[in-house]
């Protein structure tokens, strides 16, 4: 399968890629290219202008200052995947690149790639999520965005036509997991849970509890949240309770991956799985 | 139109005229004629068109020949000769991790990737290791076993460091501490 024709571009600073984006027609932004390069060859999108950011290595970078975490849109997961202070410090993000696409995928994708390509299946929506993550945007001005506010639906997110994803913040989350069911095919899931738990000794005192995969946009269980504040961590019972009925309330998609009503009840389980993995050290 | 500079297989390539649109695994077919490079899915999935580039294991039908401008690749050409298979070679060869061929190539890129990264892996961890790679055949119990005898033929063909001596190179260093 062959793209249809456009102009390349590798441009060495942020400022040189957001002139580009600005005056290129119908340009894209190529970081690993591994949701753009598919979908151009399958010709839903066309770009006539693709800027390549692979010129620009400060966006690759992981650095942690006391519990605070940037990390660069053009980290891979494969570098996300093999960092030991990730694992330790914010175990939800490494669970997460680890389990995303295969070894070769996750050679070339980027972090920032993933999130600004929104796929409802993708898996660090709903990391993104959970970490309270802000995204910092270059643009006309740079600008500050939520992860709440960030992924819009499907596909869809808070960046304008002339912006670029350039960091990730968030603030280490010791007790944190993501648990997926995955398609076995096209490893996308079918339902993720990402856990950021705070914890007092062994009994949970808050929780984020994102979910993705199963409706356009990762959204946080609330009833979840409330009612595992106080519970024991070891008590895997009153987890199990604690997150029936994770979805309730929302828009389920079905599709040729699986039913509404399947991803609804794999939600439940997959949710205590996560907080489970969450409340025990990494 | 556009000019790449890349090293293939130890070899340095500066080619004009190259179409920002041309895929890697192209141009290493029909301009560098290194068909070892297969093309199975086509669309990032079967992992049969697996070349290194840096070293790294990646899908080269889901990269563009200009994203390797200045980077190094490695294709099944690159790793041994007839005379002198590389050890994960001759593994695929001594245990049969192959039937009608087609994967055999990307298996074989994307094992020595892991071995890299694991220079012991388990049979769990060979078989996630290896997921981006598909054998249509169904071949994976041989294609286990063959990487299992690679990572223990490579690791015994490493120099034994005496106790206390420190590594050689910071190359050596990453070798040892590669796995995950």
């Amino acid at each position: 399968m062959i793209p249809a024709t456009f102009n390349y571009f590798r441009p060495h600073s942020i400022e040189e890629a957001l002139l580009l984006l600005r005056q290129g027609e119908a340009a894209k932004i190529l970081a690993g290219g591994q949701s753009l390069i598919p979908m151009m060859k399958f010709r839903v999108v066309e770009p006539k202008t693709l800027i390549d950011l692979q010129g620009v290595p400060e966006l690759a970078h992981v650095m942690w200052a006391g519990g605070h975490c940037t990390v660069g849109a053009l980290t891979t997961h494969a570098s996300l995947a093999a960092d030991a202070d990730v694992r330790r410090k914010a175990g939800v993000l490494w669970d997460a690149a680890n389990a995303l696409g295969d070894p070769q995928v996750r050679n070339l994708g980027t972090i920032g790639g993933a999130c600004s390509h929104a796929d409802p299946s993708a898996d660090y929506p709903a990391v993104m999520l959970a970490l309270d993550a802000c995204f910092i945007v270059a643009g006309e001005k740079t600008r500050e965005v939520a992860a709440a506010d960030f992924f819009k639906g499907t596909f869809e997110t808070a960046l304008g036509e002339s912006e670029i994803l350039t960091k990730i913040t968030f603030d280490a989350a010791a007790h944190s997991a993501y648990v997926k069911l995955e398609h076995p095919a096209s490893h996308y899931a079918l339902v993720g849970v990402a856990a950021v738990l705070v914890m007092s000794r062994d009994t949970i005192e808050d929780a984020r509890i994102a979910i993705g995969g199963l409706a356009d946009a990762p959204f946080r269980a609330g009833g979840v949240e409330r009612r595992l504040r106080g519970i024991k961590g070891n008590d895997g019972a009153a987890i199990k309770a604690a997150c029936t009925g994770a979805v309730t309330g929302q828009d389920v998609r079905s599709d040729v991956e699986a039913s509404a009503a399947y991803r609804t009840a794999m939600a439940d389980v997959i949710a205590a799985r996560a907080v489970g993995a969450a409340t025990r050290p990494r | 139109m556009g000019r790449i500079e890349l090293e293939v297989n130890g070899t340095r390539h500066e080619l004009e005229g190259v179409e920002p649109r041309l895929l890697l695994v192209h141009f290493l077919r029909e301009r560098l004629a290194l068909t070892g490079t297969h093309i199975g899915c086509d669309t990032s999935s079967c992992g049969a068109c697996t070349v290194l580039l840096d070293g790294k294991a990646v899908k080269s039908c889901t990269m563009f020949a200009l994203q390797a401008d200045g980077r190094a690749v490695t294709t099944i050409e690159g790793i041994g000769s007839s005379a002198e298979l590389h050890p994960m070679q001759e593994a695929f060869w001594a245990q049969h991790g192959l039937q009608c061929g087609y994967c055999t190539t990307g298996m074989i890129l994307s094992a020595i990737d892991l071995l890299r990264r694991n220079p012991d892996p388990d049979e769990v961890e060979i078989r996630t290791g290896l997921e981006g790679n598909l054998c249509r055949c169904t071949g994976y119990e041989n294609i286990v076993k063959a990487v299992r005898a690679a990572a223990a033929a490579m690791a015994a063909a490493q120099p034994v460091r005496e106790a206390g001596e420190p590594p050689k190179s910071p190359g050596e260093l990453l070798e040892v501490g590669g796995s995950r």
